[in-house]
């Protein structure tokens, strides 16, 4: 039988939503799941992930040297916990790719990134070309299977379980080669872009950062996320977590908004699986209108105040 | 300090890629091929690095068929000092990419090595951080800024929730994202000078076995087409149509 690693993301003591989702991938697969929590005081964390569904053990693993999640400390760490398991498992997050493939290699493992769908244990769908294509990818029968998690394909798992915390100790020795600096979020106050059951994104269109308000507006009304393509975050109307896309985050909410969007291929990777997708452009040729379920052609600057008005 | 660069040959991210109706892979038949565009960055970056006087030589590193001496040599008449082809025929996965790499480090023994953060043609986003755990050294993935200071970097990446600030000790391996710079042109009169610049061709099992290409790529498919949708003709439309759906 399998038995599955997963590594937890948290952040400020909270776990983030992204590994619930990794458990239901992991659950697909079917085995034994636990999940590792790295971290300088992780007990509340390691609390939340021992409520998710279909998890048996959760791994609470304190160091004041996991402050900060760099990847050249986890790395090793969690290679040494790999023995005695089938598959180490990481959300496609920024903080999964960077640590999985570095703890792949010091297991000596290729990896597969980007699980969309599981055939059996050892067999996967995953998307290539920026979501053009999806293949079909296997790893060898004897072989530890080391796997990012593309996180908009599944749902997160329920709460209600309450798995086994074991406490374990850092195994490995910590290189001093790397250190954290700071953080500089710029993340506004509204919903998680990721997690948010409805985006509102802007393009370049919008012209600048104070006309990116129309945006907030919209969006707080809504109580949406917000998102920007990358020319918007390119241009300075908006912080660089903001981008959707092939190079920002890949998204799935319920309903998306396109304001002035052209619909770049790199773009709409971003958007693909959202369950309804909105588009507002004053070009009726605009690639974005192929992909949306609901198009309007109009200029935006009339167009968001008038549906502000309508949702009055 | 030698700069190594390494840039994969891929389709250009303006082409849309088709799916061979037989699944065995994606049409490339009479298709563009760029330098992978987070690859150009990291020469630039590259070039930027030699230019301030920090580094004294920039290599460039392709690892393919004979036809990626094309972007080796479109690396080159961007500045680059010399060229290496890894020569082989079949596509690397990334961790014998990865051992390979580490193979040609060692012999070059280059203060920083820069990858693109991921391959726009396989969309892995390892390599790099494959490498440095091989090698042993620092990563700093997804490069937005790099500021260099003697034996140390400091490298602002972009992450999920902004931007992370790291030092790291060189040598060491650094990705590139989008925003770390915008990739000069090339000019003609530097396309012929190009033609005169070192080119070098090592064969891939002189380097490592190519063992480490163990995943098995199966059946290729176009993803699934989302349903055709509609269009509405004014804001009123748009609300009737999110309130039928139940969304609004
Ligand atoms: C390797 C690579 C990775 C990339 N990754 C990403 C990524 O992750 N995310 C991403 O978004 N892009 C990404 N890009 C960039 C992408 O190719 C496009 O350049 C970008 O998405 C364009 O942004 P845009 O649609 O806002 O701007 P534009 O393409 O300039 O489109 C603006 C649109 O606004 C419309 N418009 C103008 N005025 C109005 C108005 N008043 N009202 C309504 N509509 C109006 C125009 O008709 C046009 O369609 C990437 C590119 C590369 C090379
Ligand atoms: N065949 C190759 N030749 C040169 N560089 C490569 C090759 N494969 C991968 N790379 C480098 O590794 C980076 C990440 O690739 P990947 O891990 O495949 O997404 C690329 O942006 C390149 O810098």
């Amino acid at each position: 039988m399998s038995k599955l690693l997963i590594l937890a993301e948290h952040a400020n003591g909270k776990l983030n939503p992204a590994t619930a989702k990794c458990v239901s991938c992991a659950v697909k697969i079917g085995g034994d799941v636990h999940i590792a929590v790295f971290s300088d005081s992780g007990q509340a964390v390691a609390e939340q992930a021992a409520r998710l569904a279909g998890v048996s053990k959760v791994l609470n693993i304190e160091h004041a040297d996991f402050t900060d999640p760099l990847a050249a400390m986890i790395a090793p760490e969690l290679a040494a916990l790999a023995s005695g398991y089938s598959h180490l498992l990481a959300p496609s997050s920024m903080y999964g790719k960077d640590v999985l493939p570095r703890a792949a290699a010091l297991l000596g493992v290729n990896q597969v990134s980007d699980i969309m769908s599981v055939n059996d244990a050892r067999s996967f769908t995953r998307p290539v070309y920026a979501g053009n294509a999806i293949i079909e990818v296997s790893v060898p029968e004897d072989m530890l299977v080391a796997a990012t998690v593309r996180t908009a394909s599944w749902a997160a798992a329920e709460e209600g379980n309450s798995a086994e915390i074991e406490q374990l100790a850092a195994q490995s020795e910590r290189p001093s080669h790397t250190r954290f600096v700071e953080l500089q979020s710029e993340g506004g106050d509204g919903p998680d872009l990721q997690t948010a059951s409805v985006v509102v994104s802007g393009g370049r269109a919008l012209g600048s950062a104070e006309n990116f308000e129309l945006i907030y507006q919209l969006a707080k009304k809504l109580k949406a996320g917000v998102g920007a393509s990358r020319a918007a975050v390119d241009a300075g109307y908006v912080p660089n977590d903001m981008q959707v896309g092939q190079t920002g985050k890949i998204i799935s909410p319920e309903l998306y908004f396109a304001f002035g969007i052209s619909g770049a291929i790199q773009h709409i990777t971003g958007i693909k699986d959202a369950g309804t997708i909105v588009a507002v452009n004053k070009d009726a040729d605009a690639p974005i209108f192929e992909l949306a379920d609901i198009g309007l052609v109009g200029d935006l600057f009339q167009i968001i105040p008038e549906l502000e008005q309508a949702l009055d | 300090m030698k700069v190594l660069v390494f840039i994969k040959r891929v389709v250009d991210y303006n082409v849309r890629v088709k799916v061979r109706p037989d699944g065995s892979g994606v049409d490339t038949d009479g298709v563009k091929m760029s330098i992978n565009p987070f690859d150009e960055i990291a020469l630039e970056e590259a070039l930027r690095m030699r230019e301030a006087g920090q580094a004294d030589e920039v290599i460039v590193v392709s690892a393919g068929t004979s036809d990626c001496q094309q972007q080796l040599r479109t690396g080159l008449a961007m500045g680059a000092d010399r060229a290496i082809q890894i020569d082989t025929d079949k596509p690397l996965q990334p961790l014998t990419a990865a051992r390979a790499f580490q193979a040609l480090v060692e012999q070059q023994q280059p203060g920083v090595v820069l990858l693109g953060k991921q391959a726009i043609d396989d969309d892995n986003n390892q390599t790099g951080q494959m490498l440095a755990a091989l090698w042993g050294r620092p990563q700093a993935t997804n490069a937005a800024k790099i500021e260099l200071s003697g034996d140390t970097a400091r490298v602002t990446r972009e992450v999920d929730a902004g931007l992370e600030v790291l030092d790291i000790d060189l040598p060491a391996v650094i990705t590139t994202d989008l925003r770390l710079n915008t990739p000069r042109f090339v000019k003609l009169p530097d396309i012929m000078k190009a033609k005169k610049k070192p080119l070098d061709v090592v064969a891939l099992d002189g380097l490592v076995s190519d063992a480490g290409n163990d995943l098995k790529i199966g059946n290729w498919s176009p993803p699934p087409q989302r349903g055709k949708g509609i269009m509405v003709d004014d804001v009123a439309g748009l609300v009737t149509e999110l309130k039928s759906r139940g969304l609004l």
